[in-house]
């Protein structure tokens, strides 16, 4: 007699209407791992929202297998009061082995208060997932800022969960597989006591230019940038080169920029073809976000400085003596 | 109205120490020798708003820590920033605990100061993430066991009315806006609040203020199924420090030299420059 089917999901998040990308990172990593479980371990997908069913077809062009969709007005906007109970309900029905989430900002909660409403436990941030020989699943989790890496095991839970910032894994190309979508009752959602917490609006504020994760060229700048105007300089030679703009903490701390482009355990991972670095120390919580770029090129006075141990190209010397020369000469010329 | 706030604190080692943590390549474990500890950075915006709740409306400030029994020094350092009283759960029992067990403790903690104050705390605020551990889990997992609402990464918390707040989380690419009501379970980002300088006053203070130290034997409704390393679902495996060195070509010459073989690199990986 076969064993019970075996079942991964991935939690889709939505935003803006839309399947965010690290779902679909998410489903290709899944397949991985259910390749590696071993035959009949199917993938699927949790879906909550409002007006989804266009974008529930989505997700079986990347492999899930079966769409479990709550598609209701209530639902519209995230609150722990309505998504919680709605996915902790779904995975107590059909007890899936695998659970998980993007470590966003709305993962980042809803991943952990699920597992806590299923007694269940969860690895939060992991860089990598695997399977072991007992078919479970191994977590990579970073701390100390990404000094350590520690594996993180649910031996006797299930779900098993993790979840996994946008830009750890690569999204792999699109292979649709037939879909099952099952739609919930969220009837239930009208009775729900809702009345302590309300979500109002949603305001967003897109950074000026490519996205972080889209973009080929990075260039990060840290407090050795030194002022405003350099910073300017820095989103200059961003903008000539096609790419983007990145941080580090002090470049925030500083007022040049805001959080939203920074990158390393509590900001964005990137993973560039190349990476330049402006007067930044090379804190670990910093490399753990930028370590995976491709060719990596640091401008710092300081020749001890740690970001120099993860480069292919150290550069010593003041950010003022490097920066307006390379922009000047990346500068488009009509 | 007056507010009752619990706030969660963590002792950690300090962040800027880091690059001494190493991993004893025997006994695999996490070596940190010489690094002081100090109060997770984030919890102290949190204690900051629940000083200024204080100020502004009333009641009380609690502080509570699930940490070994030299932690009081930091519960003594949060007590001269202001709070009225602090409570240290410490136990064999409660080591080696992950997010889930963590916040079981913390729930039995919370609920057995409101059992001997004869009030429910209006809010339970802890900092959104620690330095260390970094999985920013245990606000979510504490409203749960509390039946709270519960919001992460707030970095805005003002009244609006009388029982209202405003409250704004943060998103990628910006934010969101909610409106609660008490109680609610917050963990809230550095943005929230400044927090205060300790002063001389605060610190004699903080020598006579309550510190009560509880054990296993104190939270006795806590079941064992999920306190400690065996209550934990989430168990460690091997630990390791990631190689991530690179080869490191020296770039020398003049300014000029070098931005030339930049733009070379740049160019060479198929990045447009001058088009």
């Amino acid at each position: 007699m076969s064993e019970k089917s075996k079942k991964i999901w991935v939690h889709a998040e939505v935003v803006d209407g839309k399947i965010a990308n690290v779902a679909f990172e998410l489903l290709s990593k899944a397949r991985d791992l259910a390749e590696a479980m071993g035959e009949g371990t199917e993938v699927e997908a949790t879906l909550t929202g409002s007006g989804l069913e266009k974008e529930a077809e989505r997700l079986a062009e990347w492999g899930a297998k079966a769409i479990y969709l709550a598609d209701d007005p209530d639902l519209q906007m995230y609150s722990p009061l309505t998504f919680i109970p709605v996915l902790a309900e779904l995975a107590a029905k059909h007890q899936p082995d695998i659970y998980l989430f993007g470590a966003t900002a709305i993962g980042s909660t809803l991943g952990p208060a699920v597992a806590a409403r299923l007694k269940t436990g969860t690895a939060a941030h992991c860089i990598d997932l695997r399977i072991n020989e007992e078919k479970k699943l191994v977590a990579l989790v970073p701390s100390f800022g990404g000094k350590v890496i520690g594996e993180i095991l649910c031996p006797n839970k299930n779900p098993q969960m993790a979840s996994v910032k946008p830009g750890i894994f690569t999204k792999k190309d699109p292979t649709p597989v037939p879909v099952r979508i099952e739609k919930l009752d969220t009837s239930f959602l009208k009775k729900l006591d809702a009345r302590g917490l309300k979500p109002v609006n949603v305001v967003r504020r897109p950074p000026a230019g490519l996205p972080l994760n889209e973009a080929d060229v990075v260039v990060c700048g840290g407090f050795g940038v030194g002022s405003q105007e350099n910073w300017h300089l820095l989103e200059k030679l961003a903008e000539y080169l096609g790419g983007a703009t990145a941080c580090t903490r002090p470049a925030v701390d500083e007022g040049w920029t805001d959080e939203h482009c920074m990158v390393g355990t509590s900001g964005q991972s990137i993973r560039p073809k190349v990476y330049i670095g402006f007067g930044i120390s090379g804190a670990t919580h910093h490399i753990c976000g930028m370590n995976e770029s491709g060719v990596v090129i640091s401008v710092n006075r300081d020749a001890e400085a740690p970001i120099f141990e993860v480069s292919d190209v150290r550069i010593v010397a003041e950010v003022n003596s490097i920066l307006p020369l390379l922009t000047e000469a990346v500068k488009p010329k009509f | 109205m007056a507010y009752n706030v619990v706030v969660c604190v963590k002792p950690v080692p300090d962040p800027k120490h880091y690059d001494k943590v190493t991993i004893d390549p025997v006994k695999k474990t996490i070596t940190r020798t010489g690094i002081p500890t100090l109060v997770n950075p984030v919890d102290k915006s949190a204690i900051e708003l629940a000083l200024q709740l204080r100020e502004r409306y009333g009641g009380s400030v609690v502080v509570i820590s699930m940490a070994p029994p030299n932690a009081d020094e930091i519960l003594r350092e949060v007590l001269a920033m202001g709070a009225d009283e602090a409570y240290l759960l410490s136990d064999r029992a409660f080591g080696g605990a992950d997010t889930l067990a963590t916040s079981y403790t913390l729930y039995h903690g919370i609920k057995k100061i409101e059992a001997a104050k004869g009030f429910s705390f209006d809010f339970v605020l802890c900092g959104s993430e620690s330095a260390d551990g970094a999985t920013a889990q245990v606000s979510s997992q504490l409203g749960e066991w509390l039946g709270s609402p519960h919001l992460w990464n707030v970095f805005e918390l003002e009244g609006t009315s009388e029982e209202a707040f405003a409250l704004k989380t943060k998103m990628e690419n910006g934010y969101m806006e909610w409106v609660g009501y008490t109680p609610l379970v917050l963990g809230v980002a550095r943005e929230i609040r400044k927090p205060r300088f300790t002063s001389i006053m605060g610190i004699m203070k903080a020598k006579n203020k309550p510190l009560t130290v509880w054990g296993r034997a104190d939270l006795s409704e806590a079941e064992d199924t999920y306190l400690g390393l065996a209550g934990s679902p989430t168990q460690p495996g091997e630990i390791f420090s990631p190689d991530l060195k690179r080869s490191g070509e020296l770039f020398t010459g003049t300014s000029e030299e070098i931005v030339g073989r930049v733009v070379t690199i740049l160019r060479s990986n198929g990045v447009v420059v001058g088009g």
